[in-house]
């Protein structure tokens, strides 16, 4: 090995180059630059990339996609409250009843996943790596405001080719708990609460009505599940388990994870009892 | 009295639209299931487009490594050329590290190859299947751009809605109450399968023919073929 490096040959790379060329492998960008995707060879003009997916019968072609779907994320002086429900859905097919729609970027960020599920998932893997590096170059923790701008960016470079995402980031820094709302138009705002998706109005209606800053930190995760838990009831896209997450000052934990039955029957029982 | 027979220019005619659409649904349906010590994944026979059919011996599951394999449906050219990408990237893979990849790392790159393509898709739906680090069966199920899930047992393909409830049901024991969900055995597994294609034969035109049933154990892979009907 060592007098073929002394010679200039990298045997094994060009066997690679080789088998590449004869077989008219792509080289996948993303492999090593993971912001680089292909780009159809069609005019984009003509074509709506991102919508042209139907096949030749006008069927549409089935992304898993996480479309219907119900997150939130709230600010309170205890920290930040992220509540998800796990239902994926491709048209009318429940695709999965146990996505994981929040995603663990490092012990201290927590990404949320609404749109397509593909998008979420890729996008903040390429973030949680973004932030390692960060952290490693810099000998501290990204905030969560530049960790947000970083996705946000990223996703601005594919504006308009179809990305369908509607993110929260949040976590905690020196500044304290962040919470920032991120899409695939390129939107990045911070806030105080954030619902989304298609049974955010339903949720909102819950969080708004219970919310104030002084929430105990069960009586803050309580109003996180019973507003998902209203948006499952109510949206047929949402549904499943009912997972709450909370973030405070060492890093975030995981509340609970409750399947909606079970929480309906819950709420009843505690219902029939009042009356 | 010869008429005169008048060329007509392409940029004379009316506009007109051209579509692309270069997708076809070329049916077909797989299964995957994981045990404790093995993986048995399982798909039909039948190559069809609508209600054409093209073959009644193709099998949709390709050998990655010993301990890995991969099981795709949707649009078969969009197949093919996938699974000859992913098959040269193992091979260079095993060039460079002289070593097999394993089933964790090939569930990864698969996900990031098809999104690769995210704006223009493999039209595929993909189940990989294998044995971990620690000889587990797993089973990872793909949407067309990548989206992964890890799960014990799946299926795919022109006959989801039809298998997996009863997956659902006879595994996971989901939506009955005071019922323990059965422990996963070959036997068990197989069964499953078998019942679950005969099903689907009998109500999906995409679906049928035979079935092909892959094991991967430990000591090595087996493959039997059972028949299915062929109306």
């Amino acid at each position: 090995m060592a007098l073929e490096a002394l010679h200039g040959i990298t045997r094994y790379h060009s066997k690679n180059e080789m088998l590449r060329d004869e077989m008219m492998i792509p080289d996948m960008e993303n492999l090593s630059n993971q912001c680089q995707l292909a780009i159809p060879s069609i005019p984009k003009g003509e074509v709506n990339v991102g919508e042209y997916l139907v096949d030749e019968t006008g069927r549409k072609i089935k992304l898993n996609y996480a479309h219907g779907t119900t997150t939130l994320g709230f600010k309170f002086d205890g920290g930040v409250i992220m509540a998800v429900d796990s239902r994926a859905t491709s048209g009318q097919y429940i695709g999965s009843g146990n996505v994981k729609k929040i995603i663990e970027i490092n012990p201290y960020l927590l990404g949320t996943m609404a749109g397509g599920a593909a998008d979420c998932t890729y996008w903040e893997r390429v973030l949680a790596k973004q932030c390692r590096i960060y952290e490693l170059r810099n000998r501290e923790r990204i905030s969560v405001a530049a960790a947000s701008k970083l996705l946000a960016n990223m996703v601005y470079q594919y504006k308009g080719y179809g990305l369908s995402m509607g993110v929260m980031i949040a976590g905690w820094d020196k500044k304290g708990p962040g919470l920032y709302y991120v899409d695939n138009d390129g939107n990045r705002m911070p806030g105080n609460a954030f619902s989304v998706g298609s049974g955010s109005i339903y949720a909102y209606g819950v969080l708004d009505s219970g919310y104030s800053k002084d929430l105990s930190d069960a009586e803050a995760q309580e109003l996180g599940r019973r507003a998902i838990y209203h948006a499952t009831h109510r949206d047929a896209y949402s549904g499943g388990i009912v997972r709450v997450y909370h973030i405070k000052e060492d890093g975030w934990i995981k509340i609970s994870e409750e399947d909606c039955k079970d929480l309906h029957y819950k709420y009843a029982d505690e219902k029939s009892a009042f009356s | 009295m010869a008429t005169e027979v008048m060329e007509v220019g392409d940029y004379m005619r009316d506009p007109r639209k051209h579509h692309f659409s270069p997708y076809m649904d070329n049916g077909g349906t797989t299964v995957a299931i994981a045990g404790d010590d093995f993986v048995m994944v399982a798909s039909d026979l039948r190559l069809s487009r609508g209600f054409n059919i093209f073959s009644r011996e193709q099998s949709k599951i390709f050998g990655l490594t010993p301990k890995t394999m991969l099981a795709s449906t949707g649009c078969w050219a969009d197949v093919l050329t996938l699974n000859k990408v992913l098959q040269a990237r193992l091979t260079m893979y095993s060039h460079e590290h002289h070593d097999v990849m394993s089933t964790t790392a090939v569930a990864q790159l698969l996900s990031t190859m098809l999104y690769w393509r995210r704006f223009f898709p493999y039209y595929v739906s993909n189940i990989l299947v294998g044995l971990d680090e620690e000889g587990k069966g797993v089973v990872y199920h793909y949407d067309p751009v990548g989206h992964m899930e890890k799960l014990t047992y799946s299926a795919a393909g022109a006959s989801v809605s039809q298998i997996q409830p009863l997956l659902d049901n006879q595994i996971d024991a989901l939506n009955m109450k005071n019922v323990t969900p059965p422990k996963m055995t070959k036997e068990l597994a197989h069964q499953l399968i078998h019942d679950a294609f005969i099903s689907a034969a009998e109500r999906d035109i995409n679906t049928g023919d035979g079935v092909i049933i892959h094991t991967i154990t430990k000591e090595g892979t087996s493959e039997e073929k059972i028949k299915l009907r062929r109306d």
